[in-house]
């Protein structure tokens, strides 16, 4: 009894959670601007979003490419910024450490809309004008922080002893780092890139405070402007249903599979 | 023996990087707050915002909001938490992923899924709706970091009290939940904080009828009033000061506690 009320209090809560998303993508299948108003069964939607049949599809286009392409440079620069700083942070003692950290993770405590303008501040006071360059900045301000994060545990399981072996051998640093240190902390390398993608991908604030006004927009700042003057327009309705499909996939595989690894080590 | 790799000059980018883009961008809102237009000193913002009626209102209602919000997310929240680590209730590690992946979708997105809900509903967008879009937006922040104490606390200690003759109510009182405060503690700070200052998604929940305090900071700075928008940021950054200091405070003295 205790069971059934527990359970159905969280599939409760979790239909509540869900109920947007599942209604956008039943109304994604349908041509009709006014979601519950089901005007037959159709692809009609998904064909227009593919093919750009649509009002304003070079600019939701535009932004989808600017997304993607600021969050793979920002968390490519990220990861390999704060992998390095990682390890030299990991090795330093005392207060030089604690200062480092702090300041590490002030970006991850401060709201976006504090980043944003303090950002936005910055480009101002040092007449930096604004666009991809100040954009793509700040996005490796937010996700760098993450990259130290993912990378620190992984040293702490490494033993250093082998970085010594390789220089006694005869490598050099840069040697010793490309072929002992990074193979060792990949998988770390690896999340904190995902982490910092994922970060970037989903920013609104920072981005809107530091796009300026040479038009680059990027999927949350085009939905926001978009959204002021139509609403959840009728193409964006396969975008998100593509998206959320997407994620759901993608975690469900990765946790099922853990989840089989987990049970399968405990055998 | 071992060794540390002693490579300080590795991040000397990423130092010179901080100083730049996010020491000095802190500090240049103090700047702005406390200056004209032309960079001498004054307090004419700060006493702008105290006169001004609006955004002393929509600084309380802010906060009104963030409080409720916050209050919201932890009663709905804590139990789910509960639940999914209680290993009679719940057997499936999969469930804690459903609650987190909504995340995974733009928030915009989402907020503005939320809002057409109410609209096909034939719902009244306003203050309610604003809320229930807020707990919507913030439920998992508070579910996550509590499911990760209550996992990592020993169930040895309810057994305990169990033995000692505690009823289960009492056990959960007395201490589940003071195990699990650093995570409460947490819970608060990511609901909080991101409510506070949050911009954008009010206007999508309300249809523009409701502003938040984060969004007359856009509005001033996108009006050019750099300075009287700089010291509304100051005024958050302190609000989230304090914030700061009284969720790591206690959760200090919890750990503290713990050892004696």
């Amino acid at each position: 009894m205790k069971k059934f009320f527990a359970q159905a209090y969280v599939w409760l809560l979790l239909l509540l959670l869900y109920a947007p998303l599942i209604f956008i993508a039943i109304f994604s299948f349908t041509q009709s601007k006014v979601m519950g108003n089901w005007a037959g069964f159709t692809f009609d939607v998904y064909k227009n979003f593919f093919t750009g049949n649509f009002q304003g599809s070079s600019a939701l286009y535009a932004a989808l490419l600017n997304t993607l392409l600021i969050a793979v440079v920002s968390a490519l620069v990220a990861t390999i910024m704060g992998t390095l700083a990682a390890i030299s942070f990991y090795n330093l003692r005392g207060r030089k450490k604690n200062v480092l950290m702090f300041v590490n993770n002030i970006p991850m405590i401060n709201p976006d809309i504090i980043t944003g303008v303090s950002l936005f501040l910055l480009f101002v006071f040092l007449g930096i004008s604004k666009g991809y360059l100040t954009v793509i900045l700040a996005h490796i301000s937010f996700c760098t922080p993450y990259v130290v994060l993912s990378v620190m545990p992984r040293l702490t399981q490494m033993n250093p002893n082998i970085y010594w072996a390789a220089m006694d051998l005869g490598a050099t640093p840069g040697q010793a780092l490309r072929k002992v240190l990074i193979p060792q902390l990949f998988p770390g390398m690896l999340s904190g890139f995902i982490l910092a993608f994922t970060m970037s991908l989903d920013d609104f604030a920072v981005t809107f405070f530091t796009q300026g006004t040479i038009g680059l927009e990027t999927l949350s700042t085009y939905i926001y402007n978009d959204a002021r003057k139509n609403g959840l327009t009728l193409e964006l309705r396969p975008l998100m249903t593509l998206i959320f499909a997407f994620v759901l996939i993608v975690l469900l595989v990765i946790n099922l599979r853990s989840a089989k690894q987990a049970r399968n080590n405990k055998k | 023996m071992m060794k540390p790799i002693h490579r300080s000059s590795w991040c000397l980018p990423y130092v010179v990087f901080m100083a730049i883009f996010v020491v000095l961008p802190l500090i240049l809102i103090g700047f702005y707050a406390f200056s004209d237009g032309n960079g001498h000193f004054t307090l004419a913002n700060f006493t702008k915002f105290f006169q001004d009626k609006d955004s002393l209102a929509t600084f309380a209602l802010s906060i009104e909001v963030a409080i409720e919000n916050t209050a919201i997310c932890l009663l709905l929240g804590y139990p789910v938490a509960w639940i999914l680590t209680n290993k009679k209730l719940n057997k499936s590690a999969v469930t804690i992923i459903l609650f987190i992946l909504p995340m995974w979708v733009n928030a915009l997105m989402r907020t503005l899924a939320t809002a057409e809900l109410f609209t096909m509903f034939g719902i009244t967008l306003g203050k309610g709706t604003l809320l229930y879009g807020m707990v919507y937006d913030y439920l998992p922040f508070m579910i996550y970091p509590i499911y990760n104490t209550l996992q990592k606390i020993d169930p040895s200690y309810a057994e305990a009290a169990e033995d000692l003759g505690a009823t289960p109510w009492r056990v959960f009182w007395k201490v589940t939940v003071p195990l699990s405060k650093p995570g409460i503690m947490s819970g608060i700070m990511m609901v909080f904080m991101p409510t506070v200052s949050t911009f954008a998604i009010s206007e999508f929940l309300t249809n523009n009828k409701i502003k938040l305090f984060g969004t007359i900071i856009q509005e001033k700075i996108y009006a050019s009033m750099w300075n009287y928008g700089a010291a509304l940021a100051f005024i958050m950054l302190i609000i989230i000061g304090i914030t700061t200091l009284l969720t790591n405070n206690d959760s200090d003295n919890q750990v503290e506690g713990g050892l004696i």
